[in-house]
């Protein structure tokens, strides 16, 4: 009762509220504060019109919350809740609850319910602050600027509250199951506010329907599965947890469309509240400078993130926070986001301080026309915002390092494919969907490494930056191998979960292997919590450069990137070119056959059409028809992959390719397919004699020899043994022969 | 009076040759590039769209030139450069790295060297640079750091590319063109090489990462552009001092290529190489004839430098030698001929001078041994002669393996050269069994 009371007194000071008459309208919701109406009152049992008496005494309580909201804004102790307040009004479920003097308020959480003292303690304060339902506990985990009267509690300590929701929340208690159902689904509040529901609801729903129109490589559905067999709730609880998270929090899949008109919505509001909140300013400088170049909605969505995971930083979880903003910075990303976490300003050892290329003065051009913007967007480097083609492989490696992570557990996955089939594109892009079901909470966080053998130059380094990245500090390669042992056999306090990976995996390859063992053995320690990706690019690497200790240690978990199949190619450009007609169908499809049929490599693909566009359009500056025809490509592939050397040898001076007739001649003679120069010498002079031509020096036949050595069309020895010095061809007779025929 | 005349007129004429001496010179030695490049207009505009495009929209790209010797790759890039620069957007815009794999044998040599052209070693301080670890670790982090939209534009220039490939793992090759194939800071990486397989010695991942754009320069044209290039290269420009002069020296040059034996003589040289460099090294010779008494060049000074061009070395060394080296090499033609081309020693080739002495000759060639060893080894040291392994502490001097390094064409035409040969050489040399 003591506890009601207290809940009670900060409601009113907390919030405004308005008692509505019966068959009153609704007004819609433009304030800035907090407003809560109230049309019904409760009293235990049944919905009642509110007595007079309430409305009076409410009138008199709102004048003084008013007062207390208004200094409570200006208080610059919580700048995230402020800010985020106006965002929290377009997405909050408007309820109106009823009240009477006397409140006796049977709706209970899950959680209040609880019957452990501890979780005792923790209902009274979460009722203290103003929380009732799950649902308004979940409002304040998002973004709720529902706080202790006059700001007593500070942010951490709401975060404090939250950390504790979330233990609560994977106590499995059948009671709790019971109360949740009727605290949720069946209670009369719930009912009260049906006016309002349906359109909440159906917002959510649009959500949803966005959602699922647009996922592609989600991993949606396997984390609503696992947080189902984690929490041990009840089917129904998840989905009422999922659909609040992602009616609440901006799901990580939500389209940037969809981000946009929510934003829309709120940008106005949030103008007004950051000129009201100039004090903040300081405060909140970094993030506005981080994001100065994105919208207010990104930036807005960047403080949401903060408060939902105020232990992580700020910059990282920017990353994921937008579609756009990820692509924009995609590459870099994965890489740094465990490398940003210590003050992005300060670089991390004062010898090596930030090196940056300098800016450019002028800005870069942007696309003018349709082929100059294809070209962008066929551009290697160029991020989709979907990998097609490779969902399987992403799924699979993405339930393995979930199933790791929530199991807290290390483990090892060895990756191989040719080159250009997207390895390492899919695991970053498994690593950013992780990262952001981490961010969501879905997941337990961790943190991210990468290393690349090819960026390494001699495989003990390998230790490095992981140690760096993993610890900040920098040592040469062995002390890091030493410190690097001792973390992950030892057990830590608070350890995160690591994925590391390990790109270009054969180079670490030395002779005793021990780079390769120390990798794949920390996994396997009872506390290392170490997850490792290692990418490279033959399959059977391990049975063959390893030894047994250490293909052992990497286990069997493998995978292999097929190379893409010319439909899969297609339809890659064709995403790419997402209703850009650039393409005509037809030409689309013999680059991806060609390709297929030659490595079925992507990177190819793409650049064979990069330089079609620039065939294309050198073309149509004479007669102006801007797409990409079967010619085009026809030409780039020819340009890219005809053999050159009929066309040197076509070129070549008249005595060296008379020289290389005499080879095929002194060839053919000796029955070998290797002879000194003297004797192509001789045969030379003969062929010459035939011409009826002057006949070389052998000076000049050494000169044409090594010329023709140099574009190598001919392998030869080193020079210093002049005559005796042997010639062999670099390409097949008959290539020659058909060259010089004519 | 007319003697006074003549002398001003020839003092007059000394200007204008030493003029004509140094346009020339540094036409022909240093590569000026003289005029617009021919031939090669479609690989000129590729290249230019390729920068430019790196350079205005920030594009990542990727391109190989490949062409023989002497065909035009640094021609055509400099002078696709040159153009470049002179777009006010491009020329402050773009940051130019120019590696060399002659002198940037190591990637760590590269690394450094990358690192003082992008200038960033400032931000190292006056600091040592640390290891090559740390080097590409710094590198790679200032590359990452840019943007497409915002960096300013890096363009690496790597002459003998092939070199580059033999880097241990290619590891500035693969990063170089995996920042070109990610959304880092805008690069474009320009490789020249003269070999046609330059593709097949990249690694596979190395190769995946290259765009595969190549720019093949042949040197794809005829005599008469050739002719039409003679002539370009060897007359004057319309602004030279002394336009009388100018004009007679054009003309000369036009007669000239329009002579027969001159054409004959180019045609010649266009059999052998169609590499614009022994042109230049040609008319270089021809040029040095010229003097205030012979201003201007003939087709017989054009035919000198010609034959001197063509000269074969190894004849001409033995031009000099004396008749006793003679008479070995010839003893070493007739072992050759005997043995068919099995290596000889010292021994071999004293007795069958010796056979010749006694058969032939009379007193006059006879000279001790110790005397025609002394001639041995200058002939060894002339790189006539070559062991065919590395003399050991051991083995004796006279019965080392040796080869000739002539051929019997070679030591013939030399014989008939040869000034004051005595004839019963010059019959044993066109027979062994001559003495019969």
């Amino acid at each position: 009762m003591q506890t009601n009371l207290l809940w009670h007194n900060s409601w009113i000071y907390m919030k405004t509220v308005i008692p509505l008459r019966l068959g009153e309208a609704l007004p819609i919701m433009l304030n800035k504060e907090q407003t809560f109406y109230v049309k019904q009152s409760w009293d235990g049992k049944c919905f009642k019109p509110l007595s007079p008496d309430t409305f009076s005494k409410l009138k008199e309580a709102n004048k003084k919350s008013g007062g207390s909201t208004n200094s409570l804004t200006k208080s610059p102790l919580h700048p995230l809740d402020i800010i985020c307040s106006p965002k929290n009004e377009t997405e909050r479920v408007v309820r109106s609850v009823t009240k009477k003097k006397n409140v006796e308020m049977e709706i209970e959480s899950k959680h209040s319910a609880s019957k452990s003292s501890l979780s005792k303690e923790r209902h009274s304060r979460r009722v203290a602050n103003g929380m009732k339902t799950p649902t308004a506990r979940k409002k304040l985990q998002l973004n709720s600027p529902t706080k202790s009267p006059r700001g007593k509690l500070s942010g951490s300590d709401v975060l404090e509250l939250l950390g504790d929701d979330c233990d609560a929340m994977s106590e499995p208690s059948a009671a709790k199951r019971k109360v949740k159902f009727t605290g949720i689904l069946g209670s009369p509040p719930k009912m009260s506010c049906s006016n309002d529901e349906p359109k909440s609801m159906f917002d959510s729903a649009e959500h949803e329907q966005r959602l699922s129109d647009t996922i592609r490589l989600s991993p949606y559905s396997k984390v609503r599965d696992s947080s189902e067999e984690e929490n041990l709730h009840t089917k129904e609880d998840t989905i009422c947890l999922t659909g609040h998270q992602k009616l609440g929090g901006q799901s990580p899949l939500v389209t940037p469309r969809s981000h946009r008109r929510c934003a829309q919505k709120t940008s106005a509001r949030i103008a007004e509240q950051i000129s009201l909140l100039n004090t903040l300013e300081s405060d909140k400088k970094e993030d506005f400078l981080s994001s100065s170049g994105s919208s207010y909605s990104s930036s807005e969505e960047e403080e949401n993130e903060v408060l939902r995971t105020p232990k992580r930083n700020s910059k990282s979880s920017r990353i994921f926070s937008t579609p756009k903003s990820s692509r924009k910075s995609s590459v870099h990303t994965p890489a740094k986001t465990p490398k940003k976490t210590p003050l992005p300003a300060t670089p991390k050892t004062p010898r090596n301080a930030t090196p940056e290329i300098p800016k450019r003065s002028h800005a870069a051009r942007k696309p003018a026309s349709i082929l100059e913007e294809a070209r962008l967007r066929l551009h290697v480097s160029a991020i989709p915002e979907s990998l097609p083609c490779r969902e399987e492989e992403f799924q699979d490696i993405y339930n393995f390092v979930e199933s790791k992570l929530i199991d807290g557990t290390g483990g090892c996955m060895y990756i191989s494919g040719v080159p250009g089939t997207g390895k390492t594109a899919t695991v970053h892009e498994v690593i950013r969907c992780l990262q952001q079901a981490a961010e969501n909470d879905e997941l337990p966080s961790f943190q991210f490494i990468e290393i690349n053998g090819m960026k390494l130059t001699d495989p003990h380094q390998a230790y490095v930056p992981i140690l760096e990245l993993l610890t900040g500090q920098k040592v040469t390669a062995t002390h890091a191998a030493a410190l690097l042992a001792k973390l992950f056999s030892t057990p830590g306090p608070k350890r995160k979960t690591t994925v590391l990976i390990v790109d270009e995996l054969d180079l670490l390859w030395t002779r005793k292997q021990n780079v390769m063992y120390n990798l794949f053995d920390w996994p396997t320690q009872k506390h290392s919590k170490l997850i490792i990706l290692a990418i490279a690019n033959t399959m059977d690497l391990p049975e063959r450069i390893m030894m047994n200790r250490v293909a052992s240690r990497l286990g069997l978990t493998r995978m292999s990137f097929q190379p893409y199949t010319y439909k899969q190619l297609q339809q890659i450009i064709s995403s790419r070119l997402s209703n850009m007609k650039a393409f005509e169908e037809d030409a689309i499809q013999l680059v991806s056959r060609k390709v297929a049929a030659l490595s079925g490599d992507a990177r190819r693909c793409l650049d064979i059409c990069r330089r079609a566009t620039e065939i294309c359009e050198f073309a149509s500056q004479k007669n102006t028809s801007g797409i990409v025809r079967m010619a085009h490509i026809t030409e780039a592939i020819d340009e890219m992959f005809s053999s050159p050397y009929i066309n040197a040898i076509r070129s070549a001076s008249l005595h060296e390719q008379i020289f290389l007739k005499a080879i095929l001649a002194e060839f053919r003679r000796a029955g070998v397919e290797e002879a000194t120069v003297q004797q192509v010498y001789h045969q030379h002079v003969a062929l010459c004699r035939i011409e009826g031509m002057q006949s070389p020096t052998v000076s000049e036949i050494m000169a044409v020899c090594s010329r023709l050595g140099a574009c190598r069309l001919l392998l030869v020895e080193s020079s210093n043994k002049y005559l005796h010095m042997r010639v062999r061809l670099n390409i097949s007779q008959d290539d020659v022969m058909y060259a010089l025929k004519d | 009076m007319s003697k006074r005349k003549s002398k001003e007129s020839s003092s007059a004429n000394g200007e204008c040759i030493s003029q004509v001496q140094r346009i020339l010179r540094e036409r022909f030695c240093h590569h000026h590039a003289t005029g617009k490049p021919f031939g090669i207009e479609h690989q000129y505009r590729h290249l230019l769209e390729l920068l430019k495009r790196t350079t205005v929209h920030g594009e990542s790209n990727s391109a190989l030139i490949i062409g023989p010797r002497g065909s035009g790759k640094t021609m055509l890039l400099n002078h696709v450069l040159k153009e470049l620069m002179e777009i006010k957007q491009v020329r402050e815009n773009l940051l130019e790295v120019h590696l060399n794999g002659l002198l940037q044998t190591n990637d760590k040599v590269a690394l450094k060297e990358i690192t003082r052209q992008l200038h960033l070693e400032n931000v190292v301080g006056d600091k040592v640079f640390g290891s090559f670890a740390e080097n590409l670790a710094f590198l790679l982090e200032a590359l990452r750091k840019g943007d497409r939209t915002s960096s300013c534009p890096v363009l690496f220039i790597l002459d003998e590319f092939d070199l580059f490939v033999h880097h241990k793992n290619q590891t500035l090759l693969y990063n170089l063109f995996d920042v070109s194939q990610s959304a880092q800071t805008p690069v474009t990486v320009i490789g020249l090489t003269c070999r046609q397989d330059i593709l097949e010695l990249l690694e596979k991942r190395v190769k995946s990462r290259f765009s595969h754009r190549q720019i093949y320069l042949m040197n794809s044209f005829d005599f008469k552009q050739y002719i039409k290039i003679f002539k370009e290269q060897l007359s004057l420009p319309a602004e030279f001092l002394d336009e009388s002069f100018a004009q007679k020296w054009n003309n000369n040059v036009q007669h000239l290529s329009e002579d027969k034996t001159v054409q004959d003589m180019l045609q010649n040289l266009f059999h052998y190489s169609k590499d614009l460099r022994s042109l230049h090294l040609l008319l270089m010779l021809a040029l040095s004839n010229v003097t205030v008494h012979h201003p201007l060049i003939t087709a017989s000074d054009l035919h000198e430098a010609s034959k001197q061009y063509r000269m074969d070395s190894k004849a001409n060394i033995v031009h000099g030698l004396s008749v006793l080296e003679i008479c070995l090499i010839i003893a070493m033609k007739h072992l050759n001929d005997v043995y068919e081309g099995e290596p000889f020693n010292f021994q071999m080739v004293y007795n069958e001078f010796q056979k010749f002495m006694q058969r032939k000759a009379h007193c006059m060639y006879n000279f001790e041994k110790p005397v025609v060893m002394k001639a041995f080894e200058h002939l060894l040291q002339l790189e006539l002669v070559k062991p065919i392994e590395r003399p050991s502490v051991r083995a004796q001097r006279e019965y080392l393996l040796m080869k000739l390094l002539l051929d019997n064409n070679q030591i013939m035409d030399a014989l008939q050269a040869y000034p004051n040969c005595p004839t019963d050489v010059k019959q044993w040399a066109t027979s062994s069994l001559s003495w019969l």
